[in-house]
């Protein structure tokens, strides 16, 4: 565990400092009355004058107490402005996650089961295009027919202006709306990829010898699959699942961009665009860190599931 | 149906490639030429998919497009598979300190959602074909490296890699010769559904406008200039979102029938 | 505020007061420390939310603002503001001499990397003889100097132990303009309330939401579900998309003048470049008005210079090149630029004449722009390519270092004239902005007496000389003054486009009770 920390630092370090140029640039964008001297206090404030393994000296002592430093855009602490961005982002992830969960792995099933029958070639062809959609044409498209044309969704947000003023129950109203959109995109590739999982994991599981031997004892067709076929099916998808919240966080960068969403991938996108290098390694590090704790659930939902899997030591 | 669809894909592949190879001679115009006054024409007999913002031929940038969208797909996972195969060979044979160090290094490399890693990349080096092909090639080599290094432990104690061995072989030669070879299946379907995935990733960058730069016409630029239209010229963002999605589609279907061939328990 | 035609006094609807404005716009404010902010969103809250001592009026005339009125003394060298009295900042402390003095010191203090330090560096010393009298005297005359205050004033009273890096005042600002402050979701939208106690009046409308739609596409189909209340154009869509039934009943479009203008800039230091006539031919080999229908579908004008055409500084008798490719020919032939060699390519001293044009990423006019110059310098067999690149390396890498042979760029202007720092000879230091080397002794001789005559006649004339010097020497390919393109939900009343704008008299727009779509 901790050496995989500590090369997600240095990879997150050396990433960023490749680069030519200071991020202090563009601060001072072209404006005629901003001078060289400006551009360089401001280098100074934010240490960039400093050797690069100072730097990575100096931000790795930080990262220990959970500072990421200062963004170059505003100043303010970049944990600040990661935590404030990403609950929504959890958030939309989380539903993403439950909304692949109770989609794919009925249709994963009911293909397995009906395997050739007209609902597997359908899915079968869903799947595909679902794979292949580039996820912001999908998603303009999504807005310009319900947003504008039907006018029934939000085109973008997370809650309507007048949230404040609304009750509990129709702020959940509100918010859901909003949510609608994204979530249904962000977790179109996941459905896809999970009910082909799921499918080919059923398949896989119904040939071997336990299911024979319970459907030969003559357990009804019911509990063979739900009991011991499902139980056993699910076992790679939790892994997956785990494996698969990189992913789902690559996608939502695209999805709170299309959607005007001020999560945590917004957040990297402006700071790509403005060279904000301690918020993009701030962002870096927490998103791996992420991961390592969807795996790390992952395994423990992993030994929950499978009796045969109990830690020792 | 599984072959039916193998041979839609490969046959979509095969056609795309005709376009890209003969896109100077099927192209009726220069995609790069423009004409202010037919900007934004509809498609017509003159225009099969009508015109730009520039007046530029949308089908001929189309054709020149899919040139960049295979160039990106096949050199980017063609540089992950390289590295992915030399490194995931080598931590699977020598095995020991030299497997653990490389298996880490892919495991932290993993831990990175590959779109953050690539922007925060782009955002260094910034945005041409040659960026993104190098950078995407450098951050999807974990997989790959993955499936190399398990087919190869179990490769490497086959009596004929052993008996190579005793009988002198170089190390260099065993692993290029007998187990590479052996092992690159997997790798082979990794690699086709990577080209999707690259293509998909080339257009998503350049909807955040990070791909391609025009004037290169590329999928994801002309559908990007596409948005800016939305309203006007649907024929400007319909196109080039189609092409991406049955070229995509296509290469889905190919790996989908490579591993399934490769794989023949699962039926 | 303005009032009603006469013809129908009857009729004439009173501003009622509430409902709210909602911005849409595709980035977040940065710092709300008006010293600080250079970037547009920072901009358009910090000018709502503060006030400087002088303003422009709708003659592009300087009137007062803090400042009550002002004398120039000892010939230009000295000029003493009398502030209104009974102003308070929005937490109710009131608003003295002193807070200049303060935002002056702040202005000048190599600790705040504030990029509006340069013209304050110019004043001798700050005297503030009482509360409400503040007297600047300059080190030499300074003909800019008076504009130079509409500078925001800040609190000395919330920022003097403050450190500017730091402050939480850069998310929640305290100032003496039309509206408060009052929230700040990062990356999703600030909100504004009404400053009922504004020296002027208080503003009709209750709420000013600015909203952040980090997506140009988006934006507009949030614009079109009335999402948001005023947007930014872009050429195509104020001439295409906005042009329908629907549109046109929910939305007002306008169209004013932008104070600025797009070129090309040519390293003058670059053998190739150094003939004047060359340049002169280059221009002549562009269609301009062919750029305006392409990149700005006629929603611009051909810029004739520094200057654009709605500034007093502007000179109707210098006239923009006509398009003319054959007198382009003949001129780079009588500069020894002619194909010898039959490739189609003009050449000299068996050079080809070829250049790379660079300009930043993210520009799609800029670049549209481009590619049409490098279409029409081929057919003069000149050889253009084109290099796109980062905005940070574009400037850091190439432009300071110099390192072009061309570059596309736009200058934003303010309504100052004076471009001293733009075209001196003195300015040519690494990260300064004659980047082009431009060196012109006539030139700078008039830059310098601009920058010293108070007298706007004389100072015409100056700049009317600034302008053909420049235009004939043409270190730029002037291009374009693209127009401002704004759409504005139709039931806003008073709105009111002029040469400085379209927001300068927003504390008396207002909507009638029954069209109100927000209520506080």
């Amino acid at each position: 565990m901790i050496p995989i920390l500590f090369g997600i630092t240095l990879i997150s370090f050396a990433v960023i400092h490749m680069a030519p140029g200071k991020p202090t640039d563009l601060v001072t964008q072209l404006n005629p009355k901003v001078s060289m001297e400006a551009r360089e206090k401001l280098n100074k404030i934010h240490g960039l004058d400093k050797p690069l393994y100072v730097q990575y000296l100096d931000w790795i002592k930080k990262i220990g107490r959970l500072d990421f430093g200062k963004s170059f855009a505003d100043s303010r602490p970049v944990i600040d402005k990661i935590a404030e961005r990403l609950p929504i982002t959890l958030l939309i992830n989380v539903l993403s996650i439950f909304i692949i969960f109770i989609v794919s792995i009925p249709v994963g099933i009911k293909s397995a089961l009906r395997k050739g029958a007209p609902f597997d070639k359908i899915s079968t062809v869903a799947v595909f295009i679902g794979f292949a959609i580039p996820s912001f044409w999908l998603a303009l498209l999504l807005i310009s027919f319900f947003g504008v044309h039907l006018g029934i969704l939000p085109v973008s947000g997370i809650v309507s202006l007048d949230f404040e003023k609304l009750n509990l129950l129709q702020k959940i109203f509100d918010l859901s709306r909003h949510l609608i959109l994204p979530v249904f995109v962000l977790s179109i590739g996941g459905i896809a990829g999970f009910s082909r999982y799921m499918r080919q994991s059923m398949l896989s599981v119904e040939h071997q010898d336990y299911i024979r031997t319970a459907r030969a004892k003559g357990l009804p067709e019911k509990e063979v699959i739900y009991r011991h076929a499902l139980k056993n099916a699910l076992l790679p998808i939790i892994t997956i699942l785990g494996l698969s919240i990189p992913a789902l966080l690559s996608g939502s960068v695209i999805v709170e961009k299309v959607f005007s969403i001020p999560g945590m991938g917004l957040l990297m996108f402006e700071s790509v665009f403005m060279r904000d290098y301690n918020v993009i390694m701030g962002i870096l590090i927490v998103s791996a860190f992420l991961t390592l704790l969807g795996n790390l659930l992952a395994d423990i939902a992993y030994v929950y599931a499978d009796p045969r899997i109990r830690y020792e030591k | 149906m599984k072959n039916k669809l193998m041979l839609t894909g490969v046959i979509i592949i095969i056609l795309l490639i005709l376009a890209a190879v003969f896109a100077p001679k099927i192209a009726k115009y220069d995609p790069t030429y423009i004409n202010i006054k037919e900007a934004l024409l509809p498609p017509s007999e003159e225009h099969l998919m009508g015109t730009d913002m520039l007046g530029r031929d949308l089908f001929s940038r189309m054709l020149f497009g899919s040139r960049i969208a295979l160039t990106i797909g096949i050199v980017a996972v063609g540089l992950a598979a390289v590295i992915g195969v030399a490194l995931g060979s080598i931590a699977g044979y020598f095995g020991g300190k030299i497997d653990s160090v490389i298996m880490r290094f892919a495991d932290i490399m993993l831990c990175f959602p590959a779109f953050f890693l690539i922007l925060a990349v782009i955002a260094v080096v910034g945005p041409s074909i040659f960026n993104i092909m190098i950078i995407i090639g450098l951050t999807s080599w974990m997989g790959m490296a993955r499936l190399i290094r398990a087919e190869i432990l179990t490769l490497k104690t086959r009596d004929y890699v052993l008996c190579s061995r005793v009988l002198g072989a170089s190390n260099f030669f065993i692993i290029t010769k007998h187990l590479i070879p052996n092992g690159i299946g997997p790798v082979l379907v990794s690699f086709v559904f990577g080209v999707a995935g690259a293509i998909l990733m080339e257009a998503g960058l350049s909807f955040l406008g990070l791909g391609v730069q025009p004037p290169d016409p590329s999928w994801g630029n002309i559908l990007m200039e596409g948005k800016a239209v939305l309203g006007v010229g649907w024929w400007v963002i319909l196109f080039p979102g189609l092409a991406i999605l049955i070229t995509v589609l296509a290469f889905n279907l190919l790996g989908e029938g490579l591993r399934d061939a490769l794989n023949p328990r699962i039926k | 505020m303005e009032t009603c035609p006469r013809s129908n006094n009857e009729t004439c609807p009173r501003p009622t007061r509430g409902d709210a404005f909602v911005v849409g716009n595709i980035g977040d404010a940065r710092t709300l420390i008006p010293i600080l902010a250079s970037d547009s969103p920072s901009s358009y809250i910090v000018a709502l939310v503060f006030s400087g001592l002088v303003k422009y009026d709708t003659n592009v005339e300087l009137t007062g603002d803090l400042a009550e009125s002002w004398d120039i003394e000892d010939e230009g060298l000295a000029i003493v503001f009398h502030l209104r009295k009974n102003v308070r900042w929005h937490d109710g402390h009131p608003f003295t001499a002193e807070d200049v003095k303060f935002t002056y010191e702040k202005l000048i203090d190599p600790a705040v990397p504030t990029p509006y330090g340069g013209d304050f560096k110019m004043i001798d010393r700050l005297e503030i003889p009482d509360a409400f009298t503040v007297k600047v005297i300059y080190k030499e005359p300074f003909s800019p100097g008076l504009t130079s205050w509409h500078m925001p004033i800040m609190p000395k009273h919330l920022l003097e132990n403050e450190s500017f890096v730091t402050t939480k005042f850069a998310r929640a600002p305290v100032g003496t303009g039309p509206y408060k402050f009052k929230r700040w979701k990062s990356g999703e939208r600030i909100d504004l309330v009404a400053n009922e106690d504004y020296f002027e009046h208080a503003p009709y409308i209750d709420r000013y939401i600015y909203r952040v739609i980090p997506d140009q596409a988006t934006l507009f189909l949030e614009l079109e579900t009335e999402g948001i209340d005023l947007m930014s154009l872009e050429p195509i869509q104020f001439k295409k998309l906005t042009d329908t039934r629907f549109f046109k009943k929910r939305f007002k479009k306008f169209k004013y003048p932008f104070f600025g203008y797009t070129y090309m800039a040519y390293n003058l230091k670059d053998e190739k470049f150094k003939d004047k006539r060359v340049r002169q031919a280059l221009n002549y080999a562009v269609n301009k008005q062919e750029l305006i229908e392409g990149v700005l579908f006629g929603l611009g004008r051909i810029s004739a210079g520094q200057f654009v055409p709605e500034s007093w500084a502007y000179n109707e008798d210098v006239k923009p090149y006509p398009f003319d490719p054959e007198k382009a020919k003949t001129v780079l032939a009588e500069c020894g630029w002619q194909d010898t060699d039959g490739d189609d390519w003009i050449d000299k001293d068996g050079k080809n004449f070829e250049f790379t044009i660079l300009t930043n990423q993210g520009n799609d006019m800029r670049l549209k722009t481009a590619e049409i110059i490098q279409r029409r310098l081929k057919d003069i067999g000149i050889k253009v390519d084109i290099r796109v690149l980062e905005w940070a390396v574009f400037i850091n890498e190439f432009v300071d270092k110099k390192r072009f042979e061309a570059i596309m760029m736009g200058w934003g202007l303010g309504r100052e004239p004076d471009c001293f720092d733009i075209f001196h000879s003195s300015k040519t230091g690494p990260g300064e902005f004659n980047f082009v080397s431009y060196s012109n002794p006539e030139l700078d001789a008039l830059l310098v007496a601009g920058r010293r005559t108070f007298d706007k006649e004389k100072r015409k004339q100056i700049y009317h000389k600034v302008q053909k010097i420049l235009y004939d020497d043409q270190p730029y390919m002037f291009l374009y003054v693209p127009d401002s393109l704004v759409a504005v939900h139709s039931r806003f009343e008073n709105v009111k486009p002029s040469a400085i704008g379209i927001g300068y008299n927003f504390i008396d727009w207002w909507v009638p009770k029954a069209k109100q779509r927000y209520r506080y």
